[in-house]
């Protein structure tokens, strides 16, 4: 860990606060000049600020949405569409708060398979990552139950078809689904507690986002080349180099988010959830948000039981395949220990380069099968796709972490010279 | 520039896999239509959007609602204040109740939201052969591809082909799912006698009502327009002088100095 160092503003009433609470110092040392940082991040590195970024709009664009939302079946549709035809600003407000969903998303995924790839999930930082993701799980949490608010046939059938799936576990499945229902169906008091806990769940996330920084500070950012620092010759401050380099990702980021916003803002949603929700009429076809497809794709891919089916079944079908959505996140959190390669970067690893191209490649076909009908071929490509997904984690990099030949890895980040393979 | 060009083929992708869902299911691709309100400078034709109320009043409006449309958004296609008003003195609201407690009806003002035309959603079915009208207020955004869908399904009617077995009552549209519809064809020529003197043709009127539509399925889309320009505008300015000067803050680092020895 880098050492800490105390800011001194010359400011005297900055003084005397920071003297009794250094929080200047806090943030010196994890944002700024004072926090030693590699040279050579690249610009997968911004992914990480810009996620931040966005879980700053969520807050604050959900905190005006929730003032004049109401969290009531009969008038959860009217007050939304109130929003956007009688609120001053109203439907910027939203637009930006649906579509800041879809964007909080693309910057996370695009965080998390940095990290995959150069192996950011490695000593020291395994509780860095572990603690990552559980922000993303605590996102899927919110993101779902926030889409379940403006109550249209999309937020009820999305709803009621994954509140559902906790039905399948053994024993306890019922009276798990009954009580995220506050009832026997999805209805008003499902709504009045979704929109409770999708209020409360993004400051539970700013708390994790804190210990994760925290854990940043204790092990340092990883680097590109995934080799540690050696000197002082490294680094650079975070401030201004890379406040500024954020600054610049984020301006090109919000390019694109404003493009979504003010030119296709319900291109990125459902079209039914412009239809009142309706308990008596099934959509044709029920379709979550794009970020969940892959999980949703690996659910319905798992038709089959543990064990012999209809023999002797150790884990039916149906909970085998909710086991398999949770599994295929959860893994990440194993993957320090399944991952055993000293090598960190991708860079220097010939062979892990390509699987880790086909699990990019398996996510955007996952996503695909996920909005898919399961006819015809899909769920045999599913099961396939699936296959791939687990087998990266659970057989891939154990095998090639023990046999993979690495490239030789630079002397230093200052000196990239290379240095005999070992 | 690499990373702009990823972000934008991975949001592609998913748009792509949203929109191919729903492909399978639903009828035949709609016509495209060179809407005015389409693209970055995309306006509402104030003319086209005050013929397509016209439509709306006199022919759609015997069947389906508009409740999220007040009188007072006339004002936003062009319409003063005495036309409002007018407008609005033709339907009957519920009013107060009355000194003895009985319910009374008042004329709508231009507050009132446009009175459905139904009481309720059984007598709605009950005069539709059991099926329901929906409210129109958001068609054009509660369906793939909106404007165009509704503009094909109201020009769409067909007999149908002779193997295609049509339920009773239904109607031939093959741009609805299922190819059959409750809805008979609302639309023929000269339906309307238009003010503007416009030949009130099948084409005409579909695009003058879906123009209206989409004015009360979004209101806000003019602004939305002008006011995303301005605000791209401003994004990209800032980012290029973000970029500049990253690019010259990062010289020193870029040629090579090292910040911690002194
Ligand atoms: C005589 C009553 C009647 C009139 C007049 C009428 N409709 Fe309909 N409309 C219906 C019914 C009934 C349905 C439901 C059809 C079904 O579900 O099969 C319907 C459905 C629709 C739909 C929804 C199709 C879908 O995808 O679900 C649209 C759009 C529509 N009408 C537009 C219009 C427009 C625009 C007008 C005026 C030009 C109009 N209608 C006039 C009775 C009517
Ligand atoms: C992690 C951050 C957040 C995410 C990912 C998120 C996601 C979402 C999503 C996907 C929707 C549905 C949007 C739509 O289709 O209309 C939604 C709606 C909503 N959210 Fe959030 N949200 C977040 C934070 C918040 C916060 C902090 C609040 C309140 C303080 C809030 C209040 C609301 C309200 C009131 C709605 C309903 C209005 C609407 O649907 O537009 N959200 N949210």
């Amino acid at each position: 860990m880098a050492e800490w160092k105390a800011a001194k503003p010359e400011n005297k009433v900055l003084g005397w606060v920071e003297e009794r609470l250094p929080i200047l110092s806090l943030v010196n040392n994890v944002v700024g000049p004072d926090t030693p940082t590699p040279r050579n991040l690249n610009y997968w590195w911004n992914f990480g600020s810009l996620a931040g970024l966005m879980l700053v709009i969520q807050i604050i664009s959900g905190v005006v949405l929730a003032m004049h939302y109401a969290a009531t079946t009969g008038v959860a549709f009217d007050s939304v569409e109130r929003i956007m035809r009688d609120v001053n600003y109203g439907w910027l407000i939203r637009y930006m708060h649906a579509n800041g969903a879809s964007f909080f998303f693309i910057a996370v995924y695009i965080h998390i398979f940095r990290g995959l790839y150069f192996g950011s999930y490695k000593a020291p930082r395994e509780v860095l990552w572990m603690l990552g993701v559980v922000i993303f799980l605590l996102m899927m949490a919110t993101a779902f139950m926030g889409y379940v608010l403006p109550w249209g046939q999309m937020s009820f059938w999305g709803a009621t078809v994954i509140t559902n799936l906790f039905s399948a576990i053994p024993m306890v499945g019922e009276s798990i689904v009954q009580l995220l229902w506050g009832g026997f169906s999805v209805d008003n008091p499902t709504l009045n507690r979704f929109f409770s806990l999708h209020y409360l769940l993004p400051f539970v996330i700013a708390g994790v986002v804190i210990l994760h920084l925290w854990a940043k500070k204790i092990s340092d950012s990883g680097n590109p080349l995934g080799i540690d620092v050696k000197s002082s010759a490294d680094q650079i401050p975070f401030h201004p180099f890379y406040t500024v380099k954020d600054a610049f990702g984020a301006g090109v980021f919000f390019f694109v988010f404003a493009m979504f916003i003010f030119y296709m803002p319900n291109a990125l949603g459902h079209p039914d959830n412009y239809i009142p929700a309706d308990p008596l009429v099934t959509p044709p076809s029920i379709v979550p948000e794009w970020y969940f497809l892959p999980y949703y794709a690996i659910l319905r891919s798992i038709d089959f039981p543990l064990g012999i089916p209809g023999v002797f079944e150790l884990v039916d079908a149906k909970l085998l395949g909710v086991l398999a959505m949770f599994a295929s996140i959860l893994v990440w959190l194993l993957l320090p220990w399944l991952d055993t390669s000293k090598v960190r970067s991708g860079n220097f690893r010939p062979l892990f380069k390509w699987f880790f191209a086909f699990l990019v490649v398996d996510m955007f076909i996952l996503t695909w099968l996920g909005a898919q009908k399961p006819e015809g071929n899909i769920p045999l490509y599913g099961k396939i796709a699936t296959a791939y997904y687990f087998a990266y984690f659970l057989v891939i990099l154990p095998v090639l972490s023990r046999k993979e030949t690495t490239l030789p890895l630079p002397e230093s980040i200052s000196n990239p010279v290379l240095k005999p393979a070992e | 520039m690499k990373l702009v060009k990823n972000i934008a083929i991975a949001l592609t992708l998913g748009t792509v896999a949203l929109t191919g869902a729903n492909a399978a299911d639903a009828g035949k691709h709609p016509l495209q239509i060179d809407w005015s309100f389409s693209g970055p400078l995309g306006k509402f034709d104030q003319a086209s959007a005050q013929r397509g109320w016209q439509v709306y009043k006199q022919v759609c409006s015997s069947c389906h609602g508009l409740k999220y449309f007040r009188f007072r958004n006339l004002a936003d296609i062009g319409y003063g204040e005495d036309m409002i008003k007018a407008f609005a003195a033709e339907y009957e609201v519920p009013g107060d109740v009355d000194d003895f407690g009985d319910p009374t009806v008042r004329p709508a003002e231009p507050k009132d939201a446009f009175p459905s035309p139904f009481p309720n959603e059984n007598a709605a079915r009950a005069s539709n052969g059991g099926a329901l009208p929906p409210d129109l207020s958001l068609i054009n955004k509660a369906r793939h591809d909106g404007a165009n869908y509704v503009y094909s399904l109201l020009v769409g009617y067909d007999d149908a082909p002779a193997d295609f077995e049509l339920g009773a009552g239904m109607n031939y549209n093959p741009y609805f799912k299922g190819s059959q519809i409750a809805m008979a064809e609302p639309l023929f020529e000269g339906a309307v006698d238009y003010e503007d003197g416009t030949p009130a043709t099948q084409e005409q009127m579909a695009k003058d009502v879906v123009q209206f539509l989409m004015y009360v399925a979004e209101p806000s889309l003019e602004k939305r327009h002008q006011m995303g320009i301005k605000v791209l505008i401003f994004l990209a300015l800032l980012t290029i002088l973000l970029y500049i000067s990253m690019k010259v803050i990062w010289k020193p680092v870029k040629e090579g100095k090292n910040f911690y020895d002194e």
